[in-house]
């Protein structure tokens, strides 16, 4: 069990700006090929988490200081993206960030930027085989791209960087459901062709957990739940808060809940 | 009509060297965000490195040339490693206070080595360069100006468009936190664009040099000129920088043309006021895309 264990994150704190402490002790580990997935209402600090494994806290000026990262026996708290990258890491960004004046594949290409000699022959193909419909896009600026290809663009572009491990902050969010089903295909896919471990920060809890082994639930900036796929889907406060049915199966508005409540049960 | 003739093409390749270096100015920008103050100065690096090394080393033009060129991408580059680099993330205010320094720092480098007299290069470029046909006559500066500005841009044009380096270095300029996510090194790439940066500009240095004579004063305050060029061009554009420097370069040889020279250093101004009163971002700045 310990030699599958890929990445480590032992009860770490971030604080930005010296004085904004965020995560207060998160503790999650990602077993190789392994989808996990992190789920938590907005704010509860699921970004933070994926930017202080990937290195993006530091130009936010935030900081781990406390705990460690172990990625491969390797400790890569506080490192500088441009190293994390290179060890197999690639963080894709939430609210897909695509280099609006780049054209798609001009986008695509940057995605090797982490490599020996940036081959791209092979890379671009096995990008449009995951994402046909980038094909007859190639050549449009990415900022004129809708949503749904915008996200396959962003995820097109991390796969050229061959990652071990791969960051996906909140994929979904603003997609119709039929691309999120879309897309969602092609990440199990992704996962097990490419045996890339995925670490899947959602909001939709439902669609994540039916793709997902293992998964987290934070609040707060504290994991407060974790457990199989399948023991979270049927946990009755998971069933209630994230996936909008009752303990009896009834569907509850979200109005009915009450915030503190919510806090009690988990912390 | 000659003399018309004679004026455009004056006015076109004086104002290509000003959107040249704006190019370079723009380019900066664009990836760091930083306002360079000491643009004028790199010009005049560019033009004394190669007087020094024309009249004082007895190097042959050619030579002279690229290891000037050489010598400005070396600067430029440390430049940004020595003073850039520790104030990344710092107020930008800081930045732009750094550059001023450094321009001050340059002009007194030179000043102290060549003294503030006029130089001039000795003559060497080929006379069949030059276009004499009746009251036309255009001195073979212009012509390779022309020359060596188109060539500048399709290098450029090419390095941008498809080498991986260029690539990153758009990517950087477009958005830094997704180049940085995918492990673009956003250090280097700002050095280079200084580097480059300092490359046109020495280049730019030269042929001014070539044709009003070489003197710090008036070389660092042709980088002023800078200013109203990326201000027309739109400061995000490099497309907008060499237009830009091309209407300034003709509004300044026809107001001296036609009006007066004494006031082909205003006119410029006056009309740049004109076109901003109606475009607030300039003639070509970047439309931004709204789709997301
Ligand atoms: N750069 C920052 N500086 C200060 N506070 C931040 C910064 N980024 C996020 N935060 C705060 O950290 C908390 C968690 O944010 P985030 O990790 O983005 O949560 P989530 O992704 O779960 O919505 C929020 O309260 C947010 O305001
Ligand atoms: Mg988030």
């Amino acid at each position: 069990m310990e030699n599958n264990i890929l990445l480590q994150i032992n009860n770490i704190s971030v604080v930005y700006s010296d004085v904004i402490q965020v995560l207060k002790g998160v503790s999650l580990a990602v077993e190789k090929n392994h989808i996990v997935s992190l789920l938590g209402s907005n704010g509860a600090g699921k970004t933070t988490t994926l930017k202080a494994v990937s290195g993006l806290l530091k130009p936010e000026n935030g900081k781990v200081t406390d705990g460690s990262i172990i990625y491969k026996g390797r400790n890569i708290q506080n490192q500088y993206p441009e190293f994390i990258t290179r060890q197999g890491i690639i963080h894709v960004l939430e609210g897909r960030q695509p280099f609006k004046y780049l054209t798609v594949e001009e986008n695509l290409k940057v995605g090797t930027a982490t490599r020996w000699l940036k081959p791209h022959k092979d890379d671009l193909e096995m990008v449009y085989h995951y994402f046909p419909a980038l094909v007859k896009r190639r050549k449009a600026l990415a900022g004129y791209c809708s949503g749904g290809e915008l996200q396959m663009i962003v995820m097109g572009r991390a796969l050229m960087a061959h990652p071990e491990l791969l960051l996906l902050d909140e994929p979904s969010l603003g997609l119709a459901p039929l691309v999120v089903k879309e897309i969602f295909e092609i990440i199990v896919k992704i996962n097990e062709e490419q045996a890339t471990t995925i670490i899947l920060v959602e909001q939709n809890a439902g669609m994540a957990l039916q793709i997902a082994h293992y998964g987290y639930v934070m609040e707060n900036g504290k994991i407060v739940m974790e457990g199989s796929a399948a023991d979270l889907v049927k946990n009755p406060d998971i069933k209630e808060f994230y996936l909008g049915v009752g303990v009896a199966g009834d569907l509850r508005s979200y109005r009915d809940v009450k915030s503190y409540r919510r806090r009690k049960r988990w912390l | 009509m000659d003399f018309f003739v004679q004026l455009l093409i004056n006015g076109i390749s004086v104002g290509f060297l000003y959107g040249l270096s704006a190019m370079g100015f723009v380019m900066i920008f664009k990836s760091s965000s930083v306002l360079n103050f000491a643009h004028g100065e790199l010009l005049a690096m560019g033009a004394f490195l190669f007087l020094a090394l024309v009249t004082w080393a007895q190097l042959p033009i050619l030579p002279a040339f690229l290891i000037t060129l050489a010598g400005c991408f070396v600067l430029g580059f440390v430049v940004e490693r020595l003073f850039l680099r520790p104030l990344i993330g710092e107020p930008l205010i800081f930045v732009i206070m750094l550059t001023v320094g450094l321009a001050s720092m340059f002009k007194g480098i030179l000043l102290l080595i060549f003294g503030g007299n006029l130089n001039t290069y000795p003559d060497f470029l080929p006379s069949f360069l030059g276009i004499q046909r009746g009251m036309i006559n255009i001195p073979p500066v212009y012509t390779a100006t022309l020359i060596i500005g188109l060539t500048f841009l399709a290098v450029f044009g090419l390095f941008f468009k498809y080498s991986s380096q260029g690539i990153y270095m758009r990517s950087v300029a477009d958005n830094q936190k997704a180049a940085l996510s995918l492990g673009v090194h956003v250090k280097l790439v700002f050095a280079l664009s200084w580097a480059i940066a300092a490359l046109v500009a020495g280049m730019s240095g030269i042929v001014l040099g070539i044709i009003n004579g070489i003197n710090v004063h008036d070389l660092s305050a042709i980088g002023l000129k800078v200013f109203p060029v990326v201000i027309l061009g739109g400061l995000d554009s490099i497309g907008g920088a060499i237009i830009g420097g091309i209407i300034i370069g003709l509004l300044e040889t026809f107001t001296g043309g036609y009006l007066s020279p004494s006031l082909r250093d205003v006119v410029p101004y006056i009309v740049l006021v004109f076109i901003l009163l109606v475009k607030p971002y300039g003639l070509f700045g970047l439309k931004e895309i709204e789709r997301v």
